[in-house]
């Protein structure tokens, strides 16, 4: 345990909520697909990958602005979320929940082989968004743009998918579908449409969360997804899964445990990936339904 | 209004349904009797499109409906309420009922009064999650749900299981009181004196086959029908 300057902890206190924040954006995109599909999509961190390499060509390759390019991006992400789940999920609908589990362990190889084949494992810088990367100082603390801004994105879109699942009627029909298909056939709800919708925003808000991680982070490689897809997990499992306040907040705590660690015990800053799982052997051991989790009750 | 020819279903790999003919004429209330694995449940079922048939013909209003996916079935207006309520737990009674008219584009307020009139226990705990209601009242919700779709025909499965005695009467209550509106009612039971009483025809069904049909009351006079059914005793 080391002391640090009053400085030194707020900077390392903003990182961590925006590095939380960061996991919370993607930890959606789990718990909304396992909250209507019980399964866990293992491609999701893939699919983050691939938004990052969407950004990458939009940018360099097309010479778009940032702005359109976003757009982009968002479009052809949630354009491959669906994709997925059309052909790797939906033909196994009735199919036991391993196979479905097993394809989704298949498309997270796909697309890592496929961005291996297609953009060689050499990392690629991501693009410089010049307005999210500007450094602004508080006091004696130097922030990026896009470490004050991620937070507040992610709790206006954390708002966003509330307002969508509780007050509108695709969000119904998703609460419904999420404890019971064949009745909600019985009412006429479109269940194709609405796992589709659930991909649609997990893969939107991936998108939006690759943008940030490579303002952050502009180093982007085939796995790049993987260790930040396995942690996001863990941030909704250990949230709640299926409940998307405790997929936020449980990536709040991941990422702010991270980045405590390294503060005050530098001498494990080895050993930062490992903290998020201790987390999850702590929670499935103490509480496997996670701080919000829905009480398991049988389907009768 | 619905005519059933010769249908044969399979279930989990085993006839359940084998070859049956039944009519449900409109306006009137058709009960199937017959004990646990008849397969009263399936044939519902394969009405509203969530198995599909082997073999045979349903068609309903003139129309063939086998092969047509449940939400189409929905929108011709069949609905089924499913054994066991199956309300949406995690919704409030209100939600419920908004949802059972998902199809519906006109405004559905008056709708959600009229079921608010014949459940005035649900306009009460209109607020609540229908987890948290009682069976009976998870029962009417499900009716309610039912109706919200403006059905021309409600299918029921078993709404009496499970229910006590007096809560029994009041839904038979209510399905002759849904009949008198308009709508036509098939109906599955195993309490077979409560549903031959109410019916206009009934259908005893014995491990997929019908083994006798006739009025409900003439049924309910019938001495093979009450030594399996009505558990009289033998004289």
């Amino acid at each position: 345990m080391v002391l640090v300057s009053f400085e030194t902890f707020m900077q390392q206190l903003a990182n961590g909520i925006s590095i939380g924040s960061l996991y919370a954006l993607i930890a959606i995109g789990y718990t909304m697909v396992y909250g209507i599909l019980r399964l866990i999509n293992f491609a999701h961190g893939d699919i983050f990958m691939m938004a990052a390499y969407f950004m990458i060509f939009s940018m360099v390759s097309f010479r778009l602005p940032w702005y359109v390019s976003i757009i982009i991006v968002i479009a052809f992400t949630v354009l491959l979320g669906v994709i997925i789940e059309k052909v790797a999920y939906r033909p196994l609908r009735n199919a036991p929940r391993m196979s479905i589990m097993i394809s989704a362990i298949g498309v997270s190889f796909l697309l890592e082989n496929l961005a291996t084949y297609l953009f060689t494992g050499v990392p690629k810088g991501f693009p410089d968004i010049a307005f999210l990367t500007k450094a602004i100082r508080i006091g004696n603390i130097s922030l990026t743009v896009a470490t004050l801004l991620t937070p507040i994105i992610t709790i206006i879109l954390l708002y966003v998918v509330l307002f969508i699942t509780n007050k509108t009627k695709i969000g119904m029909a998703m609460r419904a579908s999420s404890v019971d298909f064949e009745t909600a056939r019985l009412m006429g709800i479109n269940i194709n449409r609405v796992i589709s919708t659930t991909f649609i925003i997990g893969s939107g808000l991936a998108a939006i969360g690759a943008v940030l991680w490579g303002s952050k982070y502009p180093s982007i490689y085939p796995l790049v997804g993987v260790m930040p897809g396995l942690k996001c997990f863990i941030a909704a499992v250990l949230g709640g899964i299926g409940n998307t306040t405790g997929a936020v907040l449980g990536g709040f705590i991941l990422g702010m445990a991270e980045i405590m660690l390294v503060t005050f015990l530098p001498a494990l800053t080895g050993y930062r990936d490992a903290i998020a799982f201790v987390i999850l052997i702590v929670v499935l051991l103490v509480k496997p339904t996670g701080l919000l989790g829905e009480k398991v009750t049988d389907k009768v | 209004m619905l005519e059933i020819k010769n249908l044969q279903v399979n279930y989990g790999g085993i006839s359940a349904v084998k070859g049956i003919t039944l009519s449900v004429p409109e306006k009137s209330i058709v009960t199937l009797i017959g004990a646990n694995g008849a397969g009263k449940s399936t044939t519902l079922r394969t009405i509203a499109g969530l198995v599909k048939p082997r073999s045979g013909e349903i068609t309903f209003l003139g129309e063939n409906i086998i092969g047509m996916d449940t939400i189409n079935i929905v929108a011709k207006g069949i609905t089924l309420v499913p054994e066991g309520r199956r309300v949406f737990a995690n919704l409030t009674v209100l939600e419920n009922l908004k949802i059972g008219a998902y199809l519906q584009k006109d405004n559905i307020d008056d709708d959600i009064l009229r079921v608010y009139d014949l459940f005035p226990r649900l306009k009460e705990r209109s607020w609540q999650l229908a987890g948290t209601l009682s069976g009976g009242e998870q029962q009417m919700l499900a009716v309610g749900r039912a109706l919200m779709a403006k059905p021309k025909l409600i299918m029921m499965d078993e709404p009496s299981l499970g229910l006590a005695p007096l809560i029994v009467n009041d839904i038979f209550d209510i399905i002759k009181e849904i009949n008198k509106s308009g709508t036509t009612i098939l109906l599955i039971e195993q309490n077979a004196n409560k549903a031959l009483k109410v019916a206009d025809y009934g259908y005893v069904l014995e491990t997929g086959n019908i083994k006798m049909e006739g009025k409900g009351l003439d049924l309910l006079q019938d001495e093979r029908v009450k030594d399996a059914y009505l558990g009289t005793t033998k004289k």
